[in-house]
């Protein structure tokens, strides 16, 4: 059978439950085309052929005795912060590098409760700090569409896996756009719930009032679906959220019909691309075709966001990332004479520029003289960004922008300018500061053949209507059917 | 704002890097140009305005301070880059 690997999650399972297909069956294709088309690509970090043959095994024993399970059997793959018991997570660093964790994240439990089979760890930027998957002690992941391009950041291992038929889904995490960014430059459904509403529990953290756990997949039913079981309350996390988990998946098709959908003029601004702006704008017109209301609104502080992220991001970061000193865990070097030796050389040896930038950056913002003028002014510019929110949600039910200001931009193009590599978020970050979920669905491709996505952002905890406006473009657009232009669709 | 080679030392120095002189110099033009960039921030008007460290309101949670055994020590202990006799080994600590 050859098309197992291009099926959407949804798709594979409801032909495992036929019995056209063996969770056997589908894990040997995807190891096999990983086999052929990772060693370019660079996805994966890691791929645990044995763990997921043995896991699979077990999956097509449990459906042959009768039981039943959302995910029994589905060929996953994880992006490389989520804690695998038994399996090396990197976090796509030297100094985790041969990090082997004792117990599974929060979210992979889940999964793994839910049947699903764990095809390998995905590459990914050092400690999610990057837009471009460059920062990588692994080397930097290509995009499928086109090899010479960056996949985005931080998830971008995720996102090419999806992309590339190399995962029947994936899960990624998202700090300032680390799911949307990539999910928007590769092609695929990502989706960045509210804050809160996955537990963090077993995530590396980077900066841990905005880092978010979600699904990078296919189509949106799939995204739907997955939220619903990696979702829910977890005491292993203080700030998760106890919300009660909502249906995501029955209202799916449902249409935008009488929904009121806002355009922020904050979100189309001068030098983003042009094809990104017509294609976002088509997509909204699509909207209003199949019922919904559209209401130009505005976000009176988007501007700030990057600089405050900057201040906030780096500040946290600073202060999680001090726990790698070559004591616990992780990478030591042994050639150091003295602890303060060890820890300054360890940390110098172990992490990479993009890590070592940003935790100077965050020292710099919390350090005697300057901890007012740049992280408290950083909080406060963040709660005018979530009061813009706010006041938008009172007369919205969603809101559409794009996702990136322009598709894909080339390998190597931004690595010497950080500054420019960060305003790559411009438009992802504001989601993150206010903690409100937002998914990136595709809405059309360039002229040079590059998906572009658009995001659905939602208030707090309105997963639902954000995922049933993207299932609403999905159907029109009928993106889902295209597929990677790299020569790669067989087998 | 030009951060100077000495407050990027020192700034090192508390993050517990240590850095090369290259990167030094790199790092210090590149923080000055961030830093010139969130300058920004200082055009908003943040009179009365509570600082937001979250974005959820939340509060501490608490639980008995209890084992569970969930995690054993040895499981921990297997990612050690230096250890003995069921301890982290450390480079020596006091001089002397």
């Amino acid at each position: 059978m050859n098309d197992i690997c291009h099926m959407t999650l949804h798709e594979l399972m409801a032909a495992m439950d036929k019995g056209e297909v063996t969770s056997a069956e589908a894990v040997e294709a995807y190891l096999g085309r990983i086999g052929r088309i990772d060693p370019e690509l660079n996805s994966y970090v890691t791929v645990d052929a044995e763990g997921a043959r043995k896991a699979a095994e077990e999956a097509d024993k449990r459906r042959a005795n009768g039981e039943k399970a959302p995910l029994l059997g589905a060929p996953m793959a994880i992006k490389d912060l989520m804690a695998t018991r038994g399996l090396r997570t990197t976090c796509g660093s030297k100094i985790l590098e041969n990090f082997v964790p004792p117990y599974d994240s929060f979210a992979v439990k889940k999964l793994k409760e839910a049947g699903a089979v764990i095809l390998g760890k995905t590459n990914m930027d050092e400690f999610a700090m990057g837009s471009s998957n460059e920062t990588s002690h692994f080397g930097p992941v290509k995009n499928p569409w086109n090899m010479d391009k960056i996949p985005g950041g931080s998830s971008g291992g995720s996102a090419a896996a999806v992309a590339a038929d190399l995962c029947a889904a994936a899960l990624g995490s998202d700090t300032g756009g680390s799911i949307r960014q990539p999910a928007s430059l590769c092609g695929i459904v990502g989706l960045k719930p509210t804050y809160g509403r996955v537990s963090r529990f077993g995530l590396v953290a980077f900066a841990s009032s905005l880092d978010q756990i979600g699904p990078m997949t296919k189509d949106v039913r799939d995204a739907a679906l997955l939220t619903g079981i990696i979702s829910g309350h977890d005491p292993m996390d203080s700030t998760c959220a106890e919300e009660p988990v909502g249906d995501y998946l029955s209202g799916l098709e449902e249409g935008v019909e009488g929904m009121t959908v806002g355009v922020p003029d904050e979100y189309f601004i001068e030098g983003m691309d042009p094809e990104v702006e017509s294609k976002v704008r088509a997509a909204i017109e699509i909207l209003e075709k199949k019922g919904a209301i559209i209401k130009r609104i505005s976000l009176p502080h988007t501007k700030y966001a990057v600089p405050t992220y900057y201040v906030i991001a780096p500040a946290e970061a600073s202060s999680n990332l001090a726990r790698y000193d070559g004591v616990k865990y992780g990478y030591r070097n042994m050639d150091a004479d003295g602890l303060f030796p060890m820890y300054v050389s360890t940390r110098n040896k172990g992490f990479g520029s993009e890590v070592k930038r940003r935790i100077m950056l965050g020292t710099y913002a919390l350090s005697a003289g300057y901890y007012d003028a740049y992280y408290l002014k950083a909080l406060k510019a963040r709660k005018l960004i979530k009061r813009d929110f706010q006041k938008a949600f009172e007369n919205v039910s969603v809101i559409v922008a794009p996702t990136s200001p322009a598709p894909a931009f080339g390998l190597g193009e931004k690595v010497d300018d950080p500054l420019k590599m960060y305003l790559s978020d411009i438009f992802t970050i504001s989601a993150n500061l206010a903690g409100i979920p937002g998914v990136s669905v595709p809405c059309g491709m360039t002229k040079g053949g590059e998906p572009i996505g658009l995001q659905i952002l939602g208030s707090y905890f309105q997963e639902a209507s954000t995922l049933k406006a993207a299932r609403a473009l999905e159907k029109e657009i009928g993106f889902t059917s295209e597929k990677p232009g790299i020569g790669i669709q067989t087998g | 704002m030009k951060l100077t080679e000495k407050e990027v030392r020192h700034v090192a120095t508390l993050a517990r890097l240590q850095l090369t002189q290259e990167e030094e110099a790199t790092f210090g033009g590149q923080l000055s140009q961030i830093l010139d960039f969130i300058s920004a921030l200082n055009e908003l008007d943040t009179t009365n305005v509570e600082p937001m460290s979250h974005a959820l309101d939340i509060t501490n949670v608490y639980r008995d301070d209890a084992e569970d055994g969930k995690f054993p020590a040895d499981s921990w202990r297997a990612n050690a880059p230096s250890q003995d006799f069921g301890h982290l080994r450390v480079p020596k600590i006091i001089e002397g």
